[in-house]
C-alpha cells in the first residue's frame, strides 16, 4: 500500500501521445545524416512552430520523431515532399504519420474514461452476481476493485516513471493494456475468492478468518503457476517481440505481476478486514478469544 | 464411455487436420471458398488477413464537414460511403475497406498503398461537380472560385440538383471571393460512363448528359455558343472549354490532360459527387517495412512462448502435462483456423491477444491439473481424480475467464467507435481464444485424460511421479 503514495505523485508526467492529446506523430527515417535546426525549419514553413523534434535508436539509425499540433491530412505528404527537398533524402517506405484532430481526441479521451468506468461496474456486478452465494457478496466485489485499482495504479505509476527514462507515449494502445490488467488482475483475485466461497460451504463451523487461511494457502500454488506461465508468455514476447509493441507488452507485464500480488495480498485480506471490522481498529470481541490450535 | 470418449477424440483430430488445411499458405480448392458465403465474395481466399500495421498502409477517419449544429440526413452517409468504396475499388487497391464508424464517421483503410496523397485525394474528394456559365471573362485553369451552387444551392436549372443537398462548411474560404459564378449544372446530369478517348490525337474525357437533363443542356448550350462552360471540380476550376455547337446529348472535355489526369477526371465524374463534403479527421500510416519486421520477431517470440510453455508443463505435470501440450497445440491451431474463417484481420495487438489467449488455455489446464492432483492426494481414484477434478474446476475457470471477457467486451466497442484498429484486433483476438481455450481445456483435456486414465492402471497408481503429484 505504501507503494500507491510512491507511484502516485508520478502520475502527472503521463505523456499523452496523439490518440487522447490532437496533434500530429512523424516517424521519418532519413537515408543521411541531418540537423535537427533544417527539420525544425522546415516544419515551421508549414505554420507548425515549437515541433518536439527527438532522435529515435541510434545515431545510425537516422530516424527522427516529431511531434506537432494538427496537421491536415492533406498537408501531411506536401510535409514530407519539403523534407526530402530541403532536409535530406527519406526512406517513405520506412516512414510512417499518424495525425489526429482535435475533435477525435477529446471524444476518444471521454470514451477512454468511460470504457474504465464501465469496466469497472460490469466487474464489480459480475462478481457479486457469481458469489451471491457467499455471505456478504458485495465485500468480494468492493474489495477485488480496490485490488484492481491498486494494480491499475501500480502499473499506471510505474509506466510514468519509465515514459519519463524512455519517451514513451500514453496511446490508445495502453488503455488496451491497463483494460487488459483490470481483466487479469480480476481474473486471478477470482481464483481465490472461488476457493473461498467453496471453502465456506466444506467447512461451515470454522471462523471466517481460519476459512480464508486455508484457502488461500490451498490456492498459493495454483495462483503463482499461473502467473508464472503468463509471465513466461509476456517475456518472450517483450524480449523477442516486434518494436511497436514492446511499451504495449511491458505494461500488460507489470500489470500481470502487479496482479499476482494484490490479489493475494490485497484483495483477501481486505475482505476479511472488513469481516472481522478489523480495519478500523474495532475488532471482534470472540476471535480474540479463540484460542490458538 | 470409452466409445464415447473415441468417438469426441475422432472429432477432436478432424478439427484439427481441417484447421491445419485451412491456415496453412497455399492456395484453397475454389468448392471450399464457395462454402464461406458469409464473407465477401471478391476477397474469399482463406488465407490470414493481415491488418494494416503489418501489412503496411494508410488508413484515414472521416467525418461530414458542415457546420456547428447543421444535421445530416441519414443515408448521405452510406451514400458517401458506397461512392468511395466503388472509387477506391476503381483505382484498384485489393483488401480495401471504407466503413461506417459509428454513425457520422467513414473509415477508409487501403492496405499496401504507399503514395499518401493519392489516399487522401480518392477518399477526400467531394467531386462536387459543377458545369459553371463562364461569362465574358473566363476564371483561369486551377482557379479557385465561388460558385452559386456552393454557396447558396441555386442553379440555373433547378432541375438538375444533386441528391441530397450540398452542406457547406461556415468557415469556408474561397481566395479572390470578389466574383460569384453562376452554377448551371451539377454533376447530377451525367450519365456514369464518362471514359478516357485518345482516338483524335489529343487525351480527352467523353461523358453523357442522362435524358432528363438533356433539354435543358441543349437550352444552355445552344444560348452560349462561343462562351465559355467551366467545368469545376471542389471549387477548383479543370477547364473551361469554349462550347463549339449545341450539345444534347454529351461532349467532350480536352485541356491539356496527361493520361492520368484524364483517367481520374473520368473516374471522378463516374463514381459520383459525394453527397456531403468530408473532412479528415485522422491520417496514420504505417510503412510496409516496419510491419513485416515486427510481424517476423512477433511470430519467432510467439513460438519461443508456446515451447517454453509445454516444457514446463512437461516438466511440471509430468504425464498430464503431455496431455495439455496436445490441447494446447489443438487449441493453437484450431484458434488461428477461425480468424481466418471469421474473417479476423490480424494486427500486431492482435498477435499479442492470440498469444495472452494461449496463456490463458494453459492457465485453465493448470487449474485442472492441480485439482487432479489434490484429489489424488486425497485418495481418489485416477478416475474419480479426473471427473472430480473437472468438476470442481470449471466454476473457477468459467468465472476467472469472464472477468477478461468483460473487459474485452468494453474494449472492442471502444476500438470500434474510434476506428481503432489496433485495440479492436486485440479485444477480438482475445475474446477468440479465451472462447476457444474453454472449449480446448474442457473437452479436449477432458478427454484424453479419460482415454488415458481410464484404465485402472496398477503401473501409474504405484507411480505417482509420472502424474506430477
Amino acid at each position: 500500500m505504501v507503494y500507491n503514495m510512491i507511484t502516485l505523485p508520478t502520475h502527472t508526467p503521463w505523456r499523452l501521445s496523439v490518440d487522447f492529446r490532437q496533434g500530429s506523430i512523424f516517424d521519418v527515417k532519413f537515408s543521411e545524416t541531418v540537423t535537427e535546426d533544417k527539420i525544425r525549419t522546415t516544419f515551421e514553413e508549414f505554420g507548425l512552430n515549437n515541433p518536439l523534434v527527438s532522435r529515435l535508436g541510434t545515431e545510425a539509425d537516422n530516424t527522427w520523431q516529431i511531434r506537432t499540433d494538427f496537421l491536415q491530412g492533406e498537408q501531411t505528404q506536401r510535409l514530407f515532399d519539403a523534407l526530402a527537398a530541403q532536409v535530406g533524402a527519406l526512406d517513405q517506405k520506412q516512414s510512417s504519420v499518424s495525425s489526429v484532430s482535435s475533435k477525435v481526441a477529446s471524444e476518444v479521451t471521454n470514451a477512454a474514461v468511460y470504457a474504465v468506468i464501465a469496466a469497472t461496474i460490469a466487474i464489480l456486478l459480475f462478481i457479486w452476481y457469481s458469489f451471491r452465494k457467499a455471505p456478504h457478496a458485495i465485500r468480494y466485489s468492493v474489495c477485488a476493485i480496490v485490488a484492481m485499482i491498486h494494480d491499475v495504479l501500480v502499473a499506471g505509476g510505474l509506466t510514468a516513471i519509465l515514459s519519463t527514462l524512455f519517451n514513451w507515449e500514453i496511446d490508445a494502445l495502453f488503455l488496451t493494456a491497463m483494460l487488459t490488467v483490470i481483466g487479469f488482475s480480476v481474473q486471478d483475485t477470482i481464483v481465490v475468492y472461488d476457493r473461498i466461497r467453496e471453502n465456506l460451504t466444506r467447512h461451515r463451523g470454522e471462523e471466517f478468518e481460519q476459512v480464508v487461511s486455508r484457502s488461500l494457502v490451498e490456492t498459493l500454488h495454483r495462483s503463482l503457476t499461473i502467473s508464472l506461465t503468463n509471465i513466461f508468455v509476456m517475456t518472450a514476447l517483450l524480449l523477442f517481440g516486434g518494436a511497436s509493441i514492446k511499451q504495449f507488452i511491458a505494461v500488460l507485464l507489470i500489470g500481470l505481476v502487479s496482479g499476482t500480488y494484490s490479489s493475494i495480498f490485497n484483495a483477501v485480506p481486505l475482505v476479511v478486514a472488513w469481516e472481522e471490522r478489523s480495519l478500523f481498529g474495532r475488532r471482534k470481541a470472540t476471535s480474540d478469544a479463540l484460542p490458538a490450535k | 464411455m470409452r466409445e464415447r470418449n473415441l468417438i469426441t477424440l475422432v472429432i477432436i483430430i478432424v478439427i484439427t487436420l481441417l484447421s491445419v488445411v485451412i491456415i496453412a499458405p497455399i492456395a484453397k480448392p475454389q468448392f471450399l471458398l464457395n462454402l464461406i458465403f458469409w464473407q465477401d465474395a471478391r476477397s474469399r481466399d482463406l488465407q490470414i488477413k493481415q491488418g494494416l500495421d503489418l501489412k503496411g498502409g494508410i488508413q484515414i477517419l472521416m467525418s461530414p464537414d458542415v457546420g456547428e449544429g447543421t444535421t445530416v440526413v441519414s443515408g448521405t452517409l452510406e451514400s458517401a460511403r458506397a461512392i468511395i468504396e466503388n472509387r477506391v475499388n476503381g483505382i484498384g487497391v485489393s483488401e480495401a475497406s471504407v466503413q461506417l464508424q459509428g454513425s457520422d464517421r467513414i473509415l477508409v483503410e487501403l492496405p499496401g498503398v504507399t503514395d499518401r496523397q493519392l489516399a487522401i485525394d480518392m477518399a477526400k474528394r467531394t467531386g462536387l461537380l459543377e458545369f459553371v456559365d463562364g461569362g465574358t471573362n473566363s476564371p483561369a485553369t486551377k482557379q479557385v472560385i465561388s460558385t452559386t451552387y456552393a454557396i447558396q444551392q441555386t442553379l440555373l436549372y433547378p432541375v438538375t440538383a444533386a441528391v441530397g443537398k450540398p452542406i457547406i462548411s461556415n468557415t469556408q474560404t474561397i481566395s479572390g471571393a470578389s466574383r460569384i459564378y453562376n452554377t448551371a449544372f451539377t454533376g447530377e446530369i451525367l450519365l456514369s460512363n464518362s471514359r478516357v478517348d485518345a482516338q483524335t490525337g489529343q487525351i480527352v474525357v467523353l461523358f453523357s448528359i442522362k435524358p432528363s437533363a438533356q433539354q435543358s443542356f441543349q437550352e444552355f448550350t445552344s444560348s452560349r455558343i462561343g462562351q465559355p462552360l467551366c467545368i469545376v471540380l471542389d471549387s477548383v476550376v479543370l477547364s473551361c472549354p469554349v462550347i463549339r455547337s449545341v450539345l444534347t446529348e454529351g461532349g467532350q472535355i480536352s485541356g491539356n490532360f496527361t493520361n492520368d489526369e484524364a483517367r481520374d477526371l473520368a473516374i471522378t465524374l463516374n463514381y459520383g459527387s459525394l453527397p456531403i463534403p468530408l473532412k479528415i479527421e485522422t491520417v496514420r500510416d504505417v510503412g510496409a517495412t516496419l510491419g513485416t519486421d515486427s510481424v517476423r520477431r512477433s511470430i519467432i517470440a510467439g513460438v519461443i512462448g508456446l515451447v517454453v510453455l509445454i516444457i514446463f508443463m512437461l516438466l511440471y505435470y509430468r504425464l498430464p502435462g503431455l496431455l495439455s501440450a496436445a490441447a494446447l497445440l489443438f487449441f493453437a491451431i484450431t484458434t488461428l483456423a477461425i480468424y481466418v474463417l471469421l474473417p479476423v484481420t490480424l494486427t500486431l495487438p492482435g498477435i499479442a491477444g492470440f498469444l495472452l489467449s494461449i496463456a490463458t488455455a494453459v492457465d485453465a489446464n493448470i487449474l485442472i491439473f492441480e485439482r487432479f492432483k489434490e484429489e489424488i492426494r486425497a485418495g481418489r481414484t485416477l478416475r474419480g481424480a479426473v471427473e472430480a477434478g473437472f468438476q470442481r474446476a470449471w466454476p473457477s475457470i468459467r468465472d476467472s475467464n469472464l472477468s477478461t471477457l468483460i473487459t474485452c467486451v468494453v474494449l472492442f466497442l471502444f476500438g470500434n467507435t474510434f476506428g481503432a484498429s489496433a485495440v479492436k484486433g486485440f479485444a477480438i483476438t482475445l475474446i477468440l481464444g479465451i472462447l476457444v481455450s474453454l472449449f480446448s481445456a474442457m473437452v479436449v483435456t477432458r478427454t484424453l485424460m479419460r482415454l488415458v486414465f481410464s484404465q485402472p492402471s496398477e503401473a501409474l497408481e504405484q507411480n505417482k511421479t509420472l502424474l506430477g503429484v
